[in-house]
């Protein structure tokens, strides 16, 4: 369930004894580990390099702060460093001028398309009027792909005919736009190769011809250790102003976004979620920084949390925790809680040590699952919500039959139960330091 | 198609000529030495790394490789090391084999290049005689029929499609029927991408997959898993979550004219057992050659 690196990474640095200073031989420990996480999230072994060095001369010597462990002050020094890289960059949207004009570029497959109506629509809630313009000629039907998803966002579409060159299609567009008129222009590039001169100077050529305000390097967030070098081709080519990293919604950790940040300086504008035209986030270095690691974003889920959660309750809960006494009406509990914070995946990935749940979790909420959860738990008497080893199978039936789904869900969720009730166990025995234990909600 | 393979090495070496930088060039005069001082395997392991063959490994490849350069040069042994963990090839292998249709399913994550790859495939197929029908069961992305049918037409083949929206499992049942009728040698089944940790998504892949299995019992599906070569280590993942819902039985390796080399195929033959079939080596139609393991592995190490 978990991810075996990072857990790994955390079981080391946990291992790490220790108050004062963090000692060289911490250090040295927790390097190999770090280094090794890093890779496995696709950060470029170069940056990884420059990385752990800057991490090794701060982390010697320094101050454990607090209740913290040696550890947990090397992960805290790991998060800072990731934090600083990715916060590069101006992450500001620019939309001057009229019309405001902004140009997608990537290898192909990256997402441009996609990314195109994403960003029209995101435009279209700003209050602005935006203009899509399909300038890839090469990729059959990409121009119909483009209109298609115009239309479902009620957004116009410009196209030129067949063998119209691409700068031709870009100044034309800037002069149906203010033709029509439209107030933002967002033109969809067909993907290319780094390493092809000529479609790398064609993107130059559209550059030079209408000067975009923003020019964003689409980038799947799957990609591999060959992102710096594609980056560096981009940024070549055309100044490239701000990162699109796609397919976030996946596993992969997003370590080629840190890479590219770390070599260009260049930083990330959006997040890619999904294909749907919503799925366009606002980046949070801090948020990907917990990811690569693999180690949740402890200072944003404590907001979050505070937020929304009483804090006497939280209190209660997390005694509840420490003591393995999780019962499913706590968890009822909890999915009212948890629904007023946001997206349940994200929220999951935040807790430390639960990284490998948040697929689990966002899988969940895509299937309705929370629904039919929350349905199960109400269907299920007050004793047994308790005490769910009382769930004989003809009270699993009625459950079941109450609650509008099947015998394996009813099965399933309190199989799941089960399972984090030991987990609760084990983190419990840990002193809980793994989990909510580290956590200081309620408390402030 | 003898044509073909006697070309495909050529090909593969025009396409990873471009994927050689200075690194590669370093690293193949290292490997070229007899006993390498422990800095150079760091520098080896390294370039692996570099290759996104994956940290854990390339650290498990040197440390097997060291020991057994006595017998041979350091290129050797972590050639031999890096072939040890590539799937099993059956000689005389062909993508359609004896039973007609012979049925091609066709999957993978979003943006790697499985349309452009089928439209290839149909296209070496049809070169050898074969009757191709294609099913045209990416139903969800805009547009994604048209771009089938625009290489459909190309290739010179037959399609069959529903409206958009429709359900993906009837278009392909429809293909098979149609394939049946018309006694078409190949049905090439085009399906959307979708991130692997999609449940649902995977689920809908495993049922069409089981339609086929019911419109035509006992025919052993070609499931090739489309991958494109800049995926870092989530590829494994991408994978063994496909290789769960519809048994892969071969990968596609897209894009390797990029810079990138498509380390991560070596983790997933040794995990998955399942072989890279054809390499993409641009957008024509005729760029896709069967993939030479040989000359991947060769071409890996060689400086330009």
């Amino acid at each position: 369930m978990f991810d075996q690196l990072s857990d790994r990474l955390r079981h080391t640095l946990a291992s790490l004894p220790g108050r004062g200073r963090v000692s060289e031989a911490d250090v040295e420990t927790a390097a190999r580990e770090i280094r090794l996480a890093l890779l496995e999230a696709d950060v470029n072994f170069r940056v990884v390099k420059d990385l752990v060095t800057r991490i090794r001369e701060r982390a010697v010597g320094a101050e454990i702060l607090g209740s913290l462990t040696a550890g947990q002050q090397v992960v805290k020094i790991v998060h800072e460093e990731l934090i600083a890289v990715l916060s590069t960059g101006d992450r500001t949207f620019h939309l001057q001028g009229n019309p405001a004009i902004v140009s997608l570029v990537g290898l192909q497959g990256s997402g441009k398309t996609t990314t195109a109506a994403k960003l029209a629509r995101h435009v279209v809630r700003l209050g602005r009027r935006p203009l899509l313009v399909a300038a890839d000629p090469y990729r059959p039907a990409a121009a119909d792909q483009l209109e298609a998803l115009g239309r479902s966002l009620d957004v116009p579409v410009h196209r030129a005919p067949p063998r119209t060159p691409t700068v031709e299609i870009a100044k034309g567009a800037v002069e149906a736009a203010r033709k029509l008129p439209r107030d933002t222009i967002i033109i969809d590039t067909a993907g290319r190769l780094s390493i092809d001169e000529t479609l790398m100077a064609e993107i130059g050529a559209i550059d030079r011809a209408v000067d975009p305000v923003e020019t964003l390097l689409v980038v799947d967030a799957m990609t591999g250790q060959e992102a710096v070098s594609v980056a560096q081709a981009f940024a070549a080519a055309v100044p490239v102003t701000g990162l699109v990293l796609t397919k976030i919604d996946g596993d992969a950790r997003g370590g080629a976004a840190l890479s590219i940040s770390a070599v260009t300086g260049i930083g990330v504008k959006f997040l890619g979620t999904g294909e749907k035209t919503d799925g366009l986030e606002v980046f949070h270095p801090d948020r990907l920084a917990g990811r690569i690691l693999g180690m949740g974003d402890v200072m944003t889920l404590v907001e979050r949390a505070q937020e929304a959660v009483d804090a006497e309750q939280a209190k209660k809960l997390e005694q509840k925790l420490r003591r393995a006494e999780f019962t499913l009406e706590d968890f009822l509990d909890q999915l009212q809680q948890v629904q007023k914070m946001g997206p349940l995946g994200q929220l999951v990935s935040m807790i430390p040590g639960m990284g490998g749940m948040a697929k689990e979790a966002q899988d969940a909420v895509d299937r309705g699952d929370l629904k039919r959860t929350e349905a199960i738990i109400r269907s299920m008497t007050r004793a047994e919500r308790r005490d769910p080893s009382i769930l004989t199978g003809s009270r699993r039936r009625r459950i079941a039959a109450g609650s509008g789904t099947s015998l394996t869900d009813v099965n399933r969720l309190v199989k799941q139960h089960a399972e984090m009730q030991k987990l609760m166990k084990q983190l419990a025995g840990r002193g809980g330091r793994g989990m909510l234990g580290g956590l200081p909600v309620g408390r402030r | 198609m003898a044509d073909d393979r006697a070309t495909a090495p050529a090909e593969l070496e025009a396409g990873l000529r471009r994927s050689r930088g200075g690194f590669m060039a370093r690293l193949r005069d290292i490997l070229g030495q007899e006993v390498l001082p422990a800095e150079d395997w760091a520098e080896v392991e390294e370039a692996l790394i570099a290759g996104d063959v994956g940290a854990a490994l390339a650290m498990r490849v040197v440390e097997r490789a060291r020991p057994r350069t006595v017998q041979g040069t350091a290129t050797e042994a972590v050639t031999r090391e890096l072939g040890a963990l590539l799937a099993p090839r059956e000689p005389g292998w062909r993508l359609v084999g004896v039973a007609r249709p012979a049925v091609v399913l066709v999957v993978g994550v979003n943006g790697t290049g499985k349309t452009t790859t089928i439209g290839k495939l149909a296209h070496r197929e049809r070169r050898t005689g074969h009757r191709v029908v294609l099913a045209a069961a990416d139903t969800f992305r805009a547009a994604a029929i048209e771009q089938l049918a625009a290489w459909a037409e190309r290739a010179g083949v037959e399609m069959v499609a529903h409206a958009p929206g429709a359900d993906p499992g009837a278009v392909v049942f429809d293909a098979l029927d149609a394939a049946v009728a018309r006694g078409a040698d190949v049905v090439i089944a085009d399906t959307a991408g979708r991130l692997h940790t999609k449940t649902n998504l995977m689920d809908e892949l495993a049922k069409i997959r089981r339609i086929i299995d019911r419109r035509l019992p006992g025919t052993i599906p070609e499931t090739l898993f489309v991958l494109d070569a800049t995926t870092g280590q989530n590829g494994l993942n991408q994978a063994a979550a496909f290789h769960e819902a519809v048994g892969l039985t071969g990968i596609v390796l897209t894009k390797l004219d990029s810079t990138a080399r498509g380390g991560i195929v070596f983790a997933i033959e040794e995990r998955l057992g399942v072989p890279v079939r054809f390499a993409g080596l641009g957008e024509g139609i005729d760029d896709l050659v069967e993939f030479d393991p040989r000359a991947f592995l060769d071409k890996l190490f060689e400086a330009t």
